[in-house]
C-alpha cells in the first residue's frame, strides 16, 4: 500500500512537468501558433533555473528565472512567425536547436554543482492521512499549482470572453482581424505567456524532480508536451489527464527497473517515447476528429489585410 | 516607422542573398560572444574560417564531414519540398550505423572487400527506420515530426542496448564499443594518409541525382507540387502516398548511408558516441542550401567549417565544442528572418 | 434646413504595388438612401469600402459622417460612428454558436446572455430566423448570411454597407432581404449596396454610384437609367453577344447514373442519387447555391475522388467512376476548378510549369522533363488565348484572376477534350476576360465537347446553357430546358421543391437559403 501511495505521487510529480509545459504549449495553439521550440525553450529554462538557485540560493527565483529566460526566447521566436511571418514549423525546430546548443554551452560550468536542500513539502494536516496523505499531499507547490493552471484555463476559454476571443483568433483570424481585433498581439501575449510556462516547466525538472544539471536533460519532454497537446484534443483538463498517464508510463520504467525485471534497461528507457507514438496513432486515426477540434488556423500564416 | 510591404513577386536576388546576409549576421554575433567571453574575436574568426581550411589534411577533415551532412540534407531537401517534416532523420543514421555494423560483424574474417554489403545494410536500416515513420502517417496519418523525433530517441536506446549488451566486444576492457571493423569491411580511403574516402564520391553523385530528379521528372515535379499546393496535388492526380513514401523513404535511405559511412569509414567500429547530431545539422544544412542540391554542397561546407571550428575553439581556445551548436541554431534563425526579404520588402511608412 | 449627408467622400486614393485600386474617388451617401455602388470586378469596390469600414487607411482624401470629418482608424470605431458592414466572405467563426460571433461582434458591454435576447427580439422585427445556440458550422451559407445581417443591425447602424450579398441566395431569398433593407432605410438608416448586377441594383437602390478602373465613372439614378447606359458606365462599352442556342445533336457522352456517395469533408454534403447526362455539342448547367453537393460532385467526376459506386460515371459508355484524374484526362475528361491558385495552379510556379498538371505533351520517356518544349506550349497557350503575363515563367500568382483563368481555361480546352467540366467559370473575372472565356466555352460546344458548367450565378448560366439542372441538398433535380427555366421556378428548385422530391425541404436544414 505504502509503495502504492509513492507510486501515485511520484506520477503525480512527474505529470507535473508535462503537464505545465503542456498547458503553455496549449495556450499557443488557441491562438493558432504551434511552437516546436519546447524542448529548446524547457532545456534553457532549466539551465536559468539551475543557475539561478546555484547563484541566489532560494528556490523560487529559479522559476522566475526560468520563466523569464524563456519568455525572452519565445519573444523572439513569436516576433519572427507573427510579425515578420517565417515558417512556424522550421522557426519552432530552429529554436529548439538554438536552446540546445545555448543550454549545451553556457550550462558547461554548471555540471558540477550541486543544489541546497528542498524542505520536503507537505500540506498540514491533509499530509497526514493514511494513504491519501502520501499520495496526494506531499507534493511541490507547483503540482497543485499545475491543476490550478488547468483549471484556470478551462474556465477562461469556456466562460469568459477573453477566452472567446482567443478561440476566435486560432479559428480564423483573417475574421478576427475583421472584426478589429488586434490579431497579432494577442497572438504574441500569448506565445510569450505559453513560452514562459515551457520555462517554467524546465526550470522545475532541474531545481525540483531531478535537482542537477546535465547537458540535453529535459531529454525529450518537450516533444512528448507538442504530442500531449494534440492527443488531448486542445482541452486543458484532458491535457492534465494525459499528463499523469505519462508521468505513469515514467514511473512504471523506474519501477520496473528497481523491481530487477529480466529487461534490459535500454528498453525500459524507450517506454516513455514509444508511449507517445502509440498515442498519437490511436489520436490521429480518425482525421475528422481532429479536425472538428483543432484550432483552424494552427500553423498557418497571417497577413493583415493588404 | 518601418513596414513591412508584400512584393508582387518572390525576389530572386534575396533568395540567393539571403543565406549570405544570415551567415554574415551570425559571424557578426559570434564575434560579440566571443569578446564578452573574454576571446579575442580575431581569433575566434581565425579558428572557425581560415584553420579548417589551412592544408590537404584540413580540407581532408572538412570534406570528410561535410559527406553524411550533404547527403542527408539532400534527402531533407526533397522531404521538406514535399512538405514532408522528417525531423528523426539521426535516428535513421543512427539504425543505418546499427545495420551497417551488424552486418561487419557478422561477415568478419571474410577474404573479399564486404564493405558494398556494409554500406548497402546502413542504407536498408535508415529506409526501415524511416519507413515506420512513413508507415504511421500513411495508415494513421499520425504527424511525422513527433512520430520520427520519438524514434531518434528509442533509436538511441538500441544502439545503447546493443553497444552496452550483446555486441559489446569481450576484449573491450569493458567499454560500451564493438569490435574494431575488418579492413574488408571499411570504406576504402581516397588518398593515402588522409581518411577521406569514397563516401565523398558518392555523395556527389546523389548531388546529381536529386538534382535531375527534382528539376528534370516529372515525379520530381510531382513529389514538389505535393508539398507547394496539396490541392494541385489531387487536382493533377498525383499520388500523396508515393510523395511521403518518396520522401521518407530516400531521407532514411541517405542517413542511413550516412551512418553506415561513418562507421565503416572514420570511427571503424560503433560506439555510443558515433550519433553527433548530423541528423539535426542537416536539417540547417538543408534550409540554408535552399532545398537547392548545388545551394546544399555549399551549406553542408559551411556547417562542417562550424564542426571543425568547435572542435579547434575548444583545443585552441578553451571554449565549449557546443558552441557549434549555438552558431548552427543562430545561423537557421537569422536565414529565416532574413528570407524574409525575398517576400517583402522594407519600406518607411508614416504613423 | 435639410440633414447633411450621411456620408461623404472627397478624392479617396489608396495605392498598392502595381496598382491604384482607388484614384480620387467622391461618393454622397445621403440619409435614409439605398446607394449602390456598381462596378465589375477590380473596380476598386471593396477596397473603397473596406476604406469606410476602417479596415484599411486611404493615402489621400476626406471621409465625412454627417457633415463632420472623421478618420476611421479601425472596425471598432467605425462600429462607435454607426457605420456596420455585412462582408461578402463571411467573418464567422465555424466552432461557435451564433450568439458568440454576434456577441464578438459588439463591444463588450453585454453578457451572452443579453446578446442571445437581442438577437431573437431583433431577429424577429425583421422577419429573420436564427436560433442564438447553433454553431455556426451547422448554418447554410443563407443563414450565415442572416447571422452577418443581425449582427449589424444589433449596433443601431447610421451606414449599412452590404458587399455582393446575393452571390449565395436564392431569387425568393434575395426577396426577403430586400424586404429587409427596406425596412432599414425607411427607419432612416443609409444603405450602400455593392453589385454588379444590374437588375437588382434598379429592383432596390434609388442612386448608383458606377465605378470603373480604381474611378467614378458617373451617378445616376437606376430606376431611370437604362441596361445600355449602366453598361457603358460600368465597362465603357456594351457586353458583346454570344450566338443562339441549338438543339443538341449528339450522343451521350457523360452519364452518372445513380450517383451517391457520403462526403468526406467533416462539414460536407452528402451526395445522393444523382442523375446527369451530357451531349456531344451541347452545354449543361447545374445551379445552386454553393454548400449543396457541387463540390463533392465535381471532386467525383474530376476524379479527386474515387469512392464513387462502380457504374455510376460513365465517360463514353466506359466506367470511370474509380478512375483518377490522370486516367480520366487520358480518356478526355478535363476540368476547371473553381480555385484558381492553389487547385488549378500552384501559385509559386512559372505558367509552363503549371502546364505539367494536366498536360504530358512536353514530358519523355521515364518522365524527362523537356522544358524547351514546354516553354514553346506555354508560350502558344499565353498568345493563343491573350493571356497577360510576362512570359511562361511568370508565377501564377503573378497573373491577374482573369488572366490566370484564361489560362487555366486555355489549358484544358488546348486538349480537345470530349467532356469539358468547369465550376464558376468567370467569378472574380473582369468582364473583357469573363467575355473571352463564355466566347471559348460555346466555342467548344460548336466543336462537338460535352460542357458542363457549374455556377453560382443564374445570369451566366442562362446565358450559356441549352440545358439546366439544379442541385439541392446532395441531390440533383430533373434536367430543364432553357426555355422552361425561369428565374422563379429555378429558385423554387434550389430550395429542393422540384416534382418527385423525396421530401420537403425545412427552414434550418441544411440547404438553400
Amino acid at each position: 500500500m505504502e509503495a502504492l501511495a509513492l507510486l501515485i505521487a511520484a506520477t503525480l510529480n512527474a505529470g507535473t512537468v508535462l503537464a505545465i509545459a503542456a498547458l503553455g504549449l496549449l495556450i499557443n495553439e488557441k491562438v493558432g501558433v504551434v511552437n516546436l521550440g519546447a524542448e529548446g525553450l524547457m532545456l534553457c529554462g532549466a539551465l536559468a533555473g539551475f543557475a539561478a538557485v546555484v547563484h541566489l540560493g532560494v528556490h523560487p527565483v529559479g522559476f522566475l528565472a526560468g520563466m523569464g529566460v524563456a519568455a525572452l526566447l519565445s519573444l523572439l521566436f513569436g516576433w519572427l512567425v507573427i510579425y515578420l511571418n517565417t515558417n512556424q514549423y522550421a522557426t519552432g525546430l530552429a529554436l529548439s536547436l538554438l536552446g540546445a546548443g545555448l543550454s549545451a554551452f553556457a550550462g558547461q560550468p554548471y555540471t558540477q554543482y550541486k543544489l541546497p536542500e528542498l524542505v520536503a513539502p507537505a500540506v498540514p494536516l491533509l499530509a497526514d492521512l493514511p494513504f491519501i496523505g502520501p499520495a496526494l499531499f506531499r507534493q511541490h507547490v507547483l503540482v497543485y499549482g499545475a491543476i490550478a493552471l488547468a483549471l484556470a484555463l478551462v474556465w477562461l476559454f469556456d466562460r469568459t470572453r477573453t477566452g472567446l476571443v482567443l478561440r476566435s483568433v486560432g479559428e480564423s483570424p483573417e475574421s478576427a482581424h475583421a472584426l478589429g481585433y488586434p490579431v497579432r498581439r494577442i497572438r504574441l501575449l500569448a506565445v510569450v505567456l505559453g513560452g514562459a510556462l515551457c520555462g517554467l516547466a524546465g526550470a522545475y525538472v532541474s531545481t525540483v524532480y531531478t535537482p542537477l544539471w546535465v547537458e540535453g536533460m529535459i531529454a525529450g519532454k518537450g516533444w512528448i508536451a507538442l504530442a500531449l497537446t494534440t492527443f488531448a484534443t486542445w482541452r486543458p483538463a484532458r491535457v492534465l489527464l494525459g499528463a499523469y498517464l505519462f508521468g505513469g508510463v515514467t514511473m512504471l520504467q523506474f519501477h520496473l527497473q528497481g523491481m530487477g525485471v529480466a529487461v534490459p534497461s535500454q528498453f525500459l528507457t524507450m517506454l516513455p517515447y514509444l508511449a507517445t507514438i502509440v498515442v498519437l496513432v490511436l489520436i490521429s486515426r480518425s482525421p475528422l476528429w481532429i479536425r472538428t477540434h483543432m484550432p483552424q488556423s494552427l500553423g498557418k500564416p497571417f497577413h493583415p489585410g493588404s | 516607422m518601418l513596414r513591412l510591404e508584400l512584393r508582387p513577386q518572390p525576389s530572386a536576388a534575396w533568395s540567393a542573398a539571403s543565406p549570405l546576409l544570415a551567415l554574415a549576421i551570425t559571424v557578426v554575433i559570434g564575434m560579440a560572444l566571443f569578446a564578452a567571453l573574454g576571446k579575442d574575436p580575431v581569433a575566434g574568426l581565425r579558428v572557425f574560417f581560415w584553420e579548417p581550411m589551412r592544408d590537404a589534411r584540413a580540407w581532408s577533415e572538412l570534406l570528410l564531414k561535410a559527406t553524411p551532412l550533404l547527403l542527408i540534407g539532400l534527402g531533407l531537401a526533397i522531404g521538406f519540398r514535399s512538405n514532408v517534416w522528417n525531423i528523426g532523420a539521426e535516428g535513421q543514421f543512427i539504425i543505418g550505423a546499427v545495420f551497417a555494423s551488424g552486418t561487419a560483424l557478422a561477415l568478419a574474417g571474410a577474404a573479399w572487400p564486404v564493405w558494398p554489403v556494409v554500406l548497402l545494410a546502413g542504407v536498408v536500416g535508415g529506409w526501415l527506420w524511416a519507413a515506420i515513420t512513413a508507415l504511421l502517417r500513411d495508415r494513421f496519418h499520425a504527424n511525422e515530426i513527433l512520430v520520427s523525433l520519438m524514434l531518434v530517441y528509442v533509436a538511441v536506446q538500441v544502439l545503447n542496448y546493443l553497444v552496452y549488451g550483446p555486441w559489446k566486444d569481450p576484449m573491450g576492457f569493458n567499454f560500451p564499443q564493438t569490435q574494431r571493423f575488418d579492413p574488408q569491411a571499411m570504406v576504402p580511403r581516397l588518398y593515402a594518409g588522409l581518411r577521406l574516402h569514397w563516401g565523398l564520391v558518392m555523395a556527389l553523385v546523389a548531388v546529381v541525382a536529386v538534382w535531375v530528379f527534382l528539376f528534370r521528372t516529372r515525379a520530381g515535379f510531382a513529389q514538389q507540387v505535393g508539398g507547394l499546393a496539396p490541392a494541385a496535388a489531387r487536382y493533377a492526380g498525383f499520388s500523396s502516398r508515393r510523395a511521403l513514401w518518396v520522401a521518407m523513404g530516400v531521407t532514411g535511405a541517405l542517413a542511413g548511408l550516412a551512418g553506415a559511412l561513418e562507421v565503416a569509414g572514420p570511427v571503424g567500429q560503433l560506439t555510443p558516441h558515433v550519433p553527433v547530431g548530423y541528423g539535426f545539422a542537416a536539417i540547417i544544412v538543408a534550409f540554408v542550401g535552399r532545398l537547392h542540391p548545388l545551394g546544399i554542397v555549399g551549406s553542408a561546407l559551411l556547417m562542417s567549417l562550424f564542426y571543425i571550428g568547435g572542435e579547434l575553439a575548444q583545443s585552441r581556445l578553451g571554449l565549449p565544442k557546443s558552441i557549434t551548436g549555438v552558431f548552427q541554431g543562430l545561423l537557421l534563425l537569422t536565414l529565416l528572418a532574413c528570407d524574409t526579404l525575398i517576400h517583402y520588402r522594407l519600406r518607411w511608412r508614416k504613423g | 434646413m435639410s440633414p447633411p449627408p450621411r456620408l461623404q467622400l472627397h478624392h479617396i486614393t489608396k495605392r498598392y504595388p502595381g496598382v491604384v485600386a482607388n484614384d480620387g474617388v467622391s461618393l454622397e451617401v445621403q440619409p435614409g438612401s439605398i446607394h449602390a455602388v456598381l462596378g465589375e470586378n477590380g473596380a476598386g469596390k471593396s477596397t473603397l469600402m473596406k476604406i469606410i469600414y476602417g479596415a484599411v487607411q486611404p493615402d489621400d482624401g476626406a471621409v465625412l459622417f454627417n457633415g463632420r470629418p472623421v478618420h476611421v482608424r479601425n472596425p471598432q470605431e467605425a462600429r462607435a460612428l454607426g457605420i456596420s458592414m455585412v462582408f461578402q466572405h463571411f467573418s464567422l467563426f465555424e466552432t461557435l454558436t451564433v450568439a458568440e460571433n454576434v456577441w464578438l461582434g459588439l463591444d463588450a458591454a453585454l453578457s451572452l446572455r443579453e446578446v442571445s435576447e437581442s438577437i431573437e427580439v431583433k431577429a424577429r422585427e425583421y422577419g429573420l430566423e436564427i436560433d442564438p445556440r447553433r454553431p455556426v458550422h451547422t448554418l447554410s451559407v443563407g443563414e450565415r448570411q442572416r447571422v452577418e445581417i443581425v449582427r449589424a443591425l444589433l449596433t443601431q447602424p447610421q451606414l449599412l454597407i452590404l458587399d455582393e450579398p446575393t452571390s449565395v441566395l436564392t431569387p425568393q431569398a434575395v426577396e426577403r432581404l430586400f424586404g429587409v433593407l427596406r425596412q432599414l432605410a425607411s427607419e432612416g438608416c443609409s444603405i450602400l449596396y455593392i453589385s454588379h448586377k444590374l437588375h437588382e441594383i434598379r429592383a432596390l437602390c434609388d442612386t448608383c454610384t458606377v465605378m470603373r478602373g480604381g474611378r467614378v465613372t458617373g451617378v445616376c439614378d437606376p430606376r431611370q437609367a437604362s441596361n445600355a447606359e449602366l453598361s457603358r458606365l460600368m465597362i465603357g462599352s456594351e457586353p458583346p453577344a454570344l450566338p443562339p442556342h441549338r438543339a443538341a445533336s449528339g450522343d451521350v457522352v457523360l452519364d452518372v447514373c445513380a450517383l451517391t456517395l457520403p462526403s468526406s469533408e467533416p462539414f460536407g454534403t452528402d451526395l445522393q442519387a444523382v442523375d446527369l447526362q451530357v451531349r456531344a455539342g451541347e452545354i449543361v448547367g447545374i445551379a445552386g447555391v454553393s454548400g449543396n453537393g457541387q463540390r463533392e460532385l465535381l471532386a467525383a467526376l474530376s476524379g479527386e475522388v474515387t469512392a464513387a459506386p462502380p457504374g455510376s460515371i460513365r465517360l463514353d459508355g466506359r466506367d470511370i467512376a474509380r478512375l483518377g484524374p490522370g486516367p480520366r484526362r487520358r480518356q478526355g475528361l478535363h476540368f476547371v476548378p473553381e480555385e484558381r491558385l492553389g487547385r488549378g495552379a500552384v501559385p509559386s510556379m512559372g505558367l509552363a510549369h503549371n502546364l505539367l498538371l494536366t498536360r504530358r505533351e512536353a514530358v519523355g520517356p521515364a518522365g524527362w522533363l523537356h522544358l524547351g518544349a514546354l516553354r514553346a506550349q506555354a508560350r502558344d497557350l499565353i498568345e493563343r488565348y491573350r493571356v497577360k503575363a510576362a512570359g511562361p515563367d511568370a508565377a501564377a500568382q503573378s497573373l491577374s484572376g482573369g488572366n490566370l483563368q484564361k489560362f487555366i481555361v486555355g489549358r484544358e480546352i488546348d486538349a480537345r477534350p470530349r467532356v469539358f467540366i468547369v465550376a464558376q467559370p468567370t467569378w472574380g473575372v473582369d468582364v473583357g476576360a469573363a467575355a473571352q472565356i463564355r466566347a471559348e466555352i460555346v466555342a467548344l460546344r460548336e466543336a462537338g465537347c460535352a460542357v458542363l458548367v457549374v455556377s453560382e450565378e443564374l445570369d451566366e448560366l442562362f446565358e450559356l446553357c441549352d440545358r439546366l439542372y439544379v442541385m439541392a441538398r446532395g441531390r440533383l433535380s430533373p434536367p430543364l430546358t432553357v426555355a422552361q427555366a425561369t428565374p422563379q421556378r429555378v429558385g423554387e428548385w434550389m430550395s429542393g421543391l422540384w416534382p418527385q422530391a423525396p421530401e420537403p425541404v425545412q427552414e434550418g436544414q441544411h440547404a438553400a437559403a
